[in-house]
């Protein structure tokens, strides 16, 4: 089971109100490369993982993707907080108020509701890995699209932290996968399975 | 010393050494007989568990279920003058 800690991982105290930004951080939470996808695939990828390592660190990296969820919410809470209807109609954004009004609704930018087709879990746990890999890199991607957009240092310090989690997480998927080879008795041939194909497909 | 913090400096320290707990975890996930990573878990462990306990006993419990205390009459948890952690730094 999982049990909240009453506290964020990284703290986020913004003082302006940002309802572009906020849009546009949206999708972090509800869109494509977003956390929550993240936290999904891995904490759904960990049950057939054949190793106890494998298993750990989707757990734990699933874990940490929920933590990072909850940033995401915080970031766009403190940007949207007491917005009046007239400053949702200044960022353009009056069909998201005529939806949703305050509601931070797991969605893309453009309103897209959050899906599990953004995410997949197959029964072979290499091909899993391969995928997280390219989750993380495409999620690290998107922390600087995002840098790219604000100046405020308190947008600025969180989505810096989070867009280094993702280096961290590749890292360590890049690892496992290492492991994963290995325990299939595979010579590591990292990123090129050529093995792979030799063995398994002929 | 600990116990001369403010209650935002202390969450702040109980958040820089969880997430060094953090990143010693997932780095022992892939390197579970790393000495040094192990050591440096068990000197972290130590530190933040004292931090919690005085957090918890000066502004409450951290976590929830089974691990939230009970004191005086009134479920702490869900204290109305209490902030979640998504609304900003508890203390203004």
């Amino acid at each position: 089971m999982w049990i909240y800690e009453k506290k964020l991982q990284v703290p986020v105290n913004i003082k302006r109100r940002d309802l572009k930004m906020a849009n546009a951080i949206f999708t972090q939470f509800g869109g494509p490369n977003g956390e929550l996808a993240a936290a999904l695939r891995y904490l759904s990828q960990r049950v057939n993982m054949p190793t106890s390592k494998s298993k750990g660190l989707l757990n734990d990296i699933g874990t940490e993707e929920l933590a990072h969820v909850e940033v995401i919410q915080a970031i766009i809470y403190q940007l949207t907080k007491d917005a009046t209807p007239q400053e949702f109609i200044d960022a353009g954004l009056q069909g998201y108020y005529g939806i949703w009004d305050g509601g931070i609704f797991p969605s893309s930018p453009l309103g897209e509701p959050f899906t599990t087709a953004y995410i997949n879990n197959v029964g072979d746990p290499i091909a899993n890995i391969y995928e997280n890999l390219a989750a993380e890199e495409k999620a690290r991607a998107t922390y600087e699209q995002l840098l790219n957009l604000t100046n405020d240092p308190d947008i600025i310090k969180p989505l810096s932290f989070l867009r280094q989690r993702e280096i961290i997480h590749f890292q360590r998927f890049g690892e496992l996968l290492d492991d994963l080879q290995l325990h299939k008795q595979m010579k590591t041939q990292f990123r090129v399975p050529k093995i792979y194909f030799e063995t398994d497909s002929l | 010393m600990d116990q001369m913090l403010s209650r935002q400096d202390l969450m702040r320290k109980i958040q820089e050494l969880s997430f060094c707990a953090v990143e010693l975890n997932l780095f022992l996930d892939t390197h579970p007989s790393d000495a040094q990573a192990l050591q440096d878990y068990s000197y972290v462990l130590k530190e933040l568990q004292q931090l919690k306990q005085n957090y918890n006993q000066k502004y409450g419990p951290l976590l929830g279920f089974g691990e939230a205390y009970v004191s005086g009459n009134y479920w702490k948890w869900v204290a109305e003058d209490e902030k979640w952690p998504w609304e900003g730094d508890m203390v203004f």
